[in-house]
């Protein structure tokens, strides 16, 4: 396990693999951390990385480029979103069941849809993709050059959404807006801004960004769809929100932590064989959990996340 | 008339159903066969074949304790998401407890059993219990979470120490023949799970709604604030509901593997505890609703079987009808008929014919 961190080509490599498992995370939890700054919890993620990543394959399946792909996984992304957004937003029902509905309907769709567009060859086939672009001068620092500048491009696109969010979270008026309506819609609306406007844009934007998550799975890692491919990772991307305290940056950090000890997990299992592999499997989700055992001060949420908002209430 | 309308929206889960249903039937064309046979086979399989009603109680077992799992916390204001951790967690109890204690009479042992699935339950929520009631850490994301770390301690244990000799696959030694739990229909699989289920749903119903435990449950849901003027400990409400939860969650875990598996297998919950989150959701967290929004979900899982033997539908549209069922109801349920278009006519109307009374006794004196 040491040359790991001796050896320089297998730490690259380690961090490389750790990068690019984080990546679909990073989306969904940019995502998570815009549609709860709203006011909206989006337990829905998962669910919208497989409409994304569905979306994807069939895009990428009929036209035979992976551009296609993008737009049409984005597109269902942000279609799979919609529901949450008139359930949650409109019409004021528990934003938590309506996304865990769209978890499940998303779930049975996508494995029913794909054996009827791919004819039951959904695992086989083999979609074009994106391929790594080194970024000329970047890429050749020792180590981190690899890493960060010999990607594909929808990881320069993340660093590029991780900075622009951050900066309109932070920077803007729209940020400050959507922070207003997240924490005291009465105010915010009184102050002008349109409450159910603002949390529309921002579920269906974070439908979207889920949606790219699925795109990378498919179009940059794995060139198939398969059911249920999104394992779990729009859970983690819930945790990462926490763990970054609804912040951009927060949350890539706290992805960037999971895909460590995803990679690591990957390695651990390879190279000790004797130990059973569930071990390793249970690392990011128990390290996810001690991360926000361990956080140091309490996490506050957005104040109005999960309360449905109403002008004239009684 | 509006006699007629009030009935329309009281019915409004119904007809939710029903457009569910006609989605669905949009989907089942998409793939290319005929959705009025689909359903025909379907709910004739699932409801009315005396197999197919077995098959249907034998899935309704695990979801109605799975859904009564997410209710109980659910009136305390918890979203119990780890169901499915817990049932796993209960099936591992319960078959340690069946393999390895020392011999005793079949109903006791089947009874220890029990008690052993709803501890390795309760154990399981009580952490994320524990975590929310002390540290206020969100319940949903520990209880999401812990569900993948149960799954794969129980796939390590199936796979490793507990391995049957030469198993091909993970799973553990079978248990005793004396623990199976009795068969309530002969020549079927259908096991007394259902009939546990089905009287705990009533003795919770009566817990929380006639007792005092349960009027402070539901306070400490509504308003915790309250709760807490009114000298309730809110910590102890939330710990100790999330891990009746838990329990109960267990024993459906339990009654898996006592009544129709007889083995721990690895991966053996076709995600039981999240289907329970949708029982909670159709059933108004109310307990003996949940009793038929199980019936209705075991409905929907055998008959799936069946439809996909007869007309070669994928299992997994039914997954998708699910997902549709719960949108549906989700929406009918904003729609109210105090404050519809329709109640406010009649109430116009109500108020002209008041004015014409008064009117009239006025002119006629």
């Amino acid at each position: 396990m040491i040359d790991v961190l001796t050896d320089p080509t297998l730490l690259s490599d380690f961090l490389a693999t750790a990068l690019r498992l984080s990546v679909p995370v990073i989306f969904a939890a940019l995502g998570g951390v815009l549609s709860e700054r709203s006011g909206v919890y989006n337990i829905g993620l998962e669910g919208m990385i497989l409409a994304g990543a569905f979306g994807a394959a069939v895009g990428g399946y009929f036209a035979g480029t992976p551009l296609v792909g993008l737009a049409v996984g984005i597109g269902f992304g942000v279609l799979c979103a919609l529901p949450l957004a008139v359930l949650g937003v409109s019409l004021g029902v528990n934003q938590i069941v309506a996304g865990i509905a769209i978890n499940v309907l998303m779930l049975g769709l996508t494995a029913f849809l794909s054996r009827v567009v791919f004819h039951g060859q959904g695992n086989t086939m083999h979609l074009d993709g994106f391929m790594p672009i080194a970024i000329p001068g970047l890429a050749d620092i020792p180590v981190v050059g690899p890493v960060l500048f010999k990607q594909d491009v929808l990881v320069y696109a993340m660093y590029a959404l991780v900075a622009l969010s951050y900066w309109i979270m932070f920077h803007t008026r729209w940020g400050l807006n959507i922070r207003a309506v997240g924490e005291n819609p009465r105010a915010a609306d009184t102050a002008g801004i349109s409450v159910p406007r603002l949390r529309y844009a921002c579920v269906l934007t974070s439908g979207g960004l889920a949606g790219l998550g699925g795109c990378y799975l498919v179009l940059s890692q794995i060139f198939l769809f398969s059911e249920h491919m999104s394992a779990g990772k729009g859970f983690i991307a819930l945790a990462a929100v926490i763990l970054g305290r609804w912040s951009p940056l927060g949350a890539l950090f706290a992805c960037l932590l999971f895909g460590v000890c995803d990679a690591l997990q990957l390695r651990l299992q390879f190279a000790n064989p004797e130990v059973p592999y569930q071990a390793f499997v249970i690392l990011p989700y128990a390290v996810s959990i001690l991360a926000l055992i361990g956080l140091v001060g309490k996490p506050t949420p957005p104040a109005a996340v999960g309360l449905h908002y109403q002008r004239e209430s009684k | 008339m509006a006699g007629a309308v009030r009935l329309l929206y009281a019915t409004k889960s119904v007809w939710a159903i029903l457009c569910a249903l006609l989605v669905g039937a949009i989907v089942i064309m998409a793939g290319g066969s005929d959705p009025i046979a689909a359903y025909a086979a379907l709910f004739h399989g699932a409801f009315l074949e005396y197999h197919g009603i077995a098959t249907t109680l034998v899935k309704m077992s695990p979801l109605l304790l799975a859904g009564l799992a997410v209710v109980l916390p659910l009136r305390a204001g918890l979203f119990n998401i780890g169901a499915e951790g817990q049932i796993y967690l209960g099936a591992l109890f319960a078959t340690l407890a069946a393999l390895y204690l020392p011999a005793m009479p079949g109903w006791l042992h089947i009874i220890v059993c029990s008690l052993a699935g709803m501890i390795g339950g309760g154990l399981w929520a009580l952490i994320p219990a524990y975590l929310k009631a002390w540290h206020n850490i969100n319940e949903v994301i520990v209880t999401l979470l812990m569900n993948y770390i149960g799954i794969n301690l129980i796939s390590y244990a199936v796979s490793g120490p507990m391995m049957d000799e030469g198993a091909p696959y993970p799973y553990s030694a079978e248990i005793r023949e004396e623990l199976w739990l009795p068969h309530i229909l002969p020549r079927t699989d259908a096991h007394l799970g259902v009939v546990i289920g089905v009287g705990l749903a009533v003795l919770i119903y009566f817990v929380l709604e006639r007792t005092s435990i349960g009027f402070s449950i539901n306070t400490v849901g509504r308003n915790p604030q309250a709760a807490r003027y009114a000298g309730m400990s809110v910590r102890q409400h939330i710990v100790w509901s999330l891990v009746a939860g838990g329990a109960l969650a267990g024993l459906a875990g339990t009654y898996e593997v006592l009544g129709l598996k007889y083995r721990l297998f690895h991966m053996f919950s076709a995600g039981y505890g999240y289907d329970g989150i949708v029982v909670a959701f159709l059933s108004g967290s109310h307990p003996l609703y949940a009793i038929l929004a199980a019936l209705f979900l075991g409905g929907l899982r055998s008959g799936a079987n069946i439809m996909q033997r007869a007309v070669g539908v994928p299992t997994t549209v039914v997954d998708s009808i699910q997902g549709l069922v719960v949108i549906f109801v989700a929406t009918s349920l904003a729609f109210r008929f105090e404050q519809s278009r329709w109640a406010h006519l009649w109430r116009r109307r109500k108020d002209t014919d008041a004015a014409l009374a008064g009117a009239g006794k006025q002119e006629n004196p």
